[in-house]
Formats: C-alpha cells, structure tokens, sequence
C-alpha cells in the first residue's frame, strides 16, 4: 500500500481515475511460506527409508545372507563410529577416499563446465555445427563406460587424468543441452529489440541469451553436479593406483571381501556427497535466479 | 493505383512511404503502393483487419524487414519501437530494464541514470523501480516498455499494437498517459491497433487499410483539439466519426 501512495502522489493520473484504481495494477508477491510443516515430508520419507531398510535386513533376509545389507544400528556402530579399524576400514579411511572422489569430481565439474558452455555458445551461433555435434554428445552419454576403460588407460597417462576424463564424458550432456536450449530461448520480439538498437552478437549474447540461459544453465549445473559424483565413483573403480584410491575403489573393496556395515557407510556417504552437491547447487540457483525467475522455488 | 488516397505531402516529414510495396519471398503480398507522411506534431494511426500488413509498416520503417519496392524515408537513429508485448527482460528490475537501450547505445552513466528516473516519473513507475517484471500488472509492463523508448528521446515513435492485450479500463488509462506523453515530448507518432475508438480518440489523422495486400483506402483527419480527455469517447461527433472509420473500415474488408 505504501508504495502505491507513494507512487501516486506526483504522478499526473486522468484525474477521474481514482488512486486506488492502481491497486490492481500490482500483482502480488508470491507469499513466503516456509514452515514446520515443510520438514514433514521429508521427516516420513526417513522413517519409511530406515523402515524398508530394517525389513529388507531383518525380515526378508535369512540370517546368513545378512552381511548383504547389516541393519542400521550396525552401519552406523560399525561403519561410523569405527575411526581406524586397520586394512582400511574404519570411517577414516572413507572420508579420506571421499575427499579424494570429490576432488576429481570437482575438478572434473569445472572442466565439464568450461566446455560444455563454450560448445552450446558456439553450437548456438553456427547451426551446423550444432547439427554436426549433436548425435555425438547423445552417443556419449549413453556409450558404456566400462567399454572404454582400455582404451582410456591405453591414451591416456595417469589415473587422475583418466578418472577426470570419464567425469567429463559421464557429465557433459546435461549441461551442454540445457545451456543451449537456454541460449535459444530468448523471444523474437526480444532478439529484435536488440536488432533495432545495432547490438553486436557479443552484446547479444552478455545481455540478452546469457540471462535468458541463466535457468536452464543451473538446471543443467544440477544434473551435471550430480553425474560428476557419479562419473568421479565409477572412474575410481576402474582407474586406481596404491595409497589412497577413491571412494569407488573403496567401496570395491569392502565389497569383495564382504563388509557388509562398512560397505553400506561408504555407499551412504558417497551418497551424500551427491546430495551436498545438488543441494549446493539448488541454493547458488535461487541466489543467482530467484528473484525473477518463477518456477525457481526452494530445493 | 495512382488513385489510392494519399497523403504525400512530405515536406518537413519526419517519416515518409513513398509509392512503397512488400512482397515477402514466399510470395504474399504484404503492402501494395502505400505512400504516405508523418510530421513532427502528428499522431498518426494504421486501423485494418489482422493480417493486412499493418506491422509490417513499421518492420519497413524500423529496418527490421525490406521493402521491396517504393521508398521509406526515416531517421533510423531516431525511432522509438514499442511492441506488441512489453518485451522486458525478466532478469532486470524496472529500472535496468528502463536503461537497456540507453545502455546499448553506450550512453554515460551518470546521464543514463537521470534520464532514466525521468523516464519512470513520466510514465508514472516511481516506486516502483526495482521491481522485477513479473511483479509488474500488464499495464505496468507496457509503461516500463514505453520509458525505455523515452529515455532516447526519438523523434518518431512506431506503435504495434501496444495495448492489444490490455483489459478495456487499463488500455483508456494508457491511451491517456500516452496522449500527455506525446503532448510534452512532442515526437510524432505512428500508431497501429484494431480499436477503431482508440485511433480516433488518439490520432490525428486515422488511415484505413485493407486486407492482403495492404493499401491505404481511406484517411480521417480528426479534428479534435488536445488534450483530449476520456468524456471525449461519448460526444456525439466522436460516435460519428468512429462511424464513418468503422465503415470505411467494413469497406475495405471486402
């Protein structure tokens, strides 16, 4: 109401038009509503999942296959709360192979981004080379990993570079496809406002494709943040040297010799660092977009 | 068609079509030998059925589409172009949004900021500048759209169909505000719309075009002084003469 008098007060209006005629020229904000009962939800999808869990564990397995998956109690008495258990067990040992991961994720993501970005700008101005890449970003991503991983480790010298290699080809796609759909998304009738003022391609990119592409780009920053925690597990399966490997090497380990509550507490975490991820990435969207883009609500 | 009514007086026009036609390349023929000018001063109004060629007028004269024969004659570094839609771009607020073609002409910050101020007080945004667009009414939108162009101050403001999509009070309000602005900034205007009461209550002079190809069939001089103000839409030689355009008009539908 404020603003409104305020605005009214010295603008020469067609006096038969009441002031408060202008009150429905406003729409509403959208109204903030985040409270207790938004943690509800999440609270009994919890229950549900360590009730399924405790289930599967105690009442669907026979008691001499449950090393398979050991109940809850026991992941987290076991696998937790143990700091070194000697031959790698132990959650030191996880968070140290945890860490490992997330910094070829991380390092992987940046030069996922880098390039997938500059590939959907340039795909974006010259349609034949949109045309051209295209059927080959699609066979990326859905090319078997574990067929290559030969001649991955034939090109390609050292393990970090292979582990971040298969980063960059398990997350590519989502960002290049969301940022390029995001580059054409600008109206015809903004694209030509641009037009009638002289603008430079390079100014039509800054100012009107680049925002436009801004929500499209976190939509595809998420995917993409999500399969890098994947690509960096599955490349430290099968590209791993002596000393500290990654959490996917980890989690093979324990695996094949049965581990049951350590084996669960590593695939968790790494689960986590998934979720930490997209989380993360939720959060800079509605900073970055948020406040003009409407779909944009919270993670 | 030496004998399509024209108006082709063109000294001191500020935009002037001269014997001017569009074929787009498919074949249809938009315009056909349409000539005439706009003075400094002068508010002139396009009225005709969809599809008859009426944006295409102003996609010739703002460079955005050719013409294939006749002439156009316009100052291009002087056009103000108000769309259908508001255009604005969601990321910005009112006020950057108000700013952007001051910006792509590089105008000096300082400079850019008061015009842009200026632009808001006129269009009646105070207040309201740093809101986001989709905070924004659609009446609003389309003022924010109109400082925009404000703020380079043209000579030749080209309308399509601005208000098209308002509702019938907000669209008389905005008839209003824009008959001031264009009382105080003195630009001349060309204006496009289907509402035969908004282009009398408007103009100064109404042209009736006709379906595809678009000619000019007839013109109205409008002989009602400004400011005009919204009673005007009940007086008797109001009614008449939207009469004669809406004729005018059925004419040249057929």
């Amino acid at each position: 109401m404020s603003i409104l008098q305020g605005s009214t007060a010295h603008v020469p209006l067609d006096p038969a038009t009441p002031p408060s005629a202008r009150l429905d020229d406003v729409a509403p904000d959208a109204p903030d509503k985040s409270r207790a009962s938004d943690l509800i939800g999440p609270l009994v999808t919890f229950c549900l999942f360590i009730g399924v869990w405790y289930l599967v564990s105690m009442v669907l397995l026979p008691p001499h296959k449950r090393f398979l998956l050991p109940p809850p109690h026991r992941v987290i008495s076991e696998g937790f709360f143990v700091w070194r258990g000697g031959e790698r067990r132990g959650l030191q040992p996880i968070l140290l192979s945890l860490w490992d991961s997330a910094k070829v994720a991380l390092i992987g993501l940046i030069i996922t981004i880098l390039v997938g970005m500059a590939l959907a700008i340039a795909m974006s101005t010259r349609r034949w080379l949109e045309r051209a890449t295209w059927p080959y970003l699609v066979a990326i991503q859905s090319a078997p990993i574990l067929a290559l991983t030969p001649l991955i480790r034939a090109i390609i010298d050292g393990t970090m570079n292979q582990r971040l290699l298969v980063v960059v080809l398990i997350s590519i796609f989502p960002i290049v496809s969301n940022t390029l759909f995001g580059l054409l998304s600008a109206d015809k009738s903004q694209h030509e406002l641009f037009t009638l003022q002289g603008a430079s391609s390079w100014t039509r990119l800054t100012k009107l494709q680049f925002p436009a592409a801004l929500p499209n780009i976190f939509v595809g920053l998420r995917i993409s943040a999500g399969l890098a925690v994947i690509g960096a597990v599955v490349g430290d399966f099968y590209f791993r040297q002596g000393g500290v490997v990654g959490i996917g090497a980890q989690i093979d380990v324990y695996r094949s010799r049965l581990w049951g509550p350590e084996l669960i507490a590593a695939i968790l975490l790494a689960s986590a660092l998934g979720l930490v991820v997209f989380l993360f990435f939720g959060w800079l969207a509605k900073r970055a977009v948020g406040k003009w883009h409407i779909t944009t609500r919270g993670t | 068609m030496t004998d399509a009514p024209s108006t082709n007086n063109s000294a001191g026009a500020v935009l002037s079509f001269d014997h001017m036609s569009m074929t787009f390349p498919d074949g249809t023929r938009a315009l056909d030998d349409v000539s005439f000018s706009i003075r400094p001063g002068e508010f002139v109004t396009v009225v005709g059925p969809s599809g008859c060629g009426k944006s295409t007028l102003l996609r010739i004269a703002s460079n955005l589409e050719k013409n294939t024969s006749g002439h156009c004659e316009v100052d291009r570094g002087s056009i103000g172009f108000v769309f259908q839609d508001a255009t604005l771009m969601p990321w910005r607020t009112v006020r950057r949004n108000v700013e952007l073609i001051a910006e792509l002409h590089k105008m000096e910050k300082a400079e850019r900021a008061k015009a842009c101020t200026e632009a808001i007080e006129l269009v009646g945004l105070s207040g309201f500048e740093d809101k986001y667009p989709r905070q924004l009414s659609g009446g609003m939108k389309m003022r924010a759209s109109l400082a925009r162009s404000l703020m380079m101050k043209p000579k030749v403001f080209l309308f399509d169909e601005p208000f098209g999509a308002l509702d019938e009070i907000t669209r008389e309000r905005l008839n209003d505000e824009l008959l001031r602005l264009f009382q105080h900034e003195g630009f001349a205007g060309l204006f496009i719309t289907h509402s035969i009461t908004e282009a009398v209550y408007m103009s100064t002079k109404v042209l009736v075009m006709s379906s595809r190809p678009g000619r000019i069939t007839d013109v109205f001089d409008v002989p009602f002084t400004y400011p005009r103000t919204h009673d005007l839409r009940y007086e008797p030689e109001f009614a008449e003469l939207c009469g004669q355009v809406s004729h005018a008009l059925r004419g040249a539908h057929q």
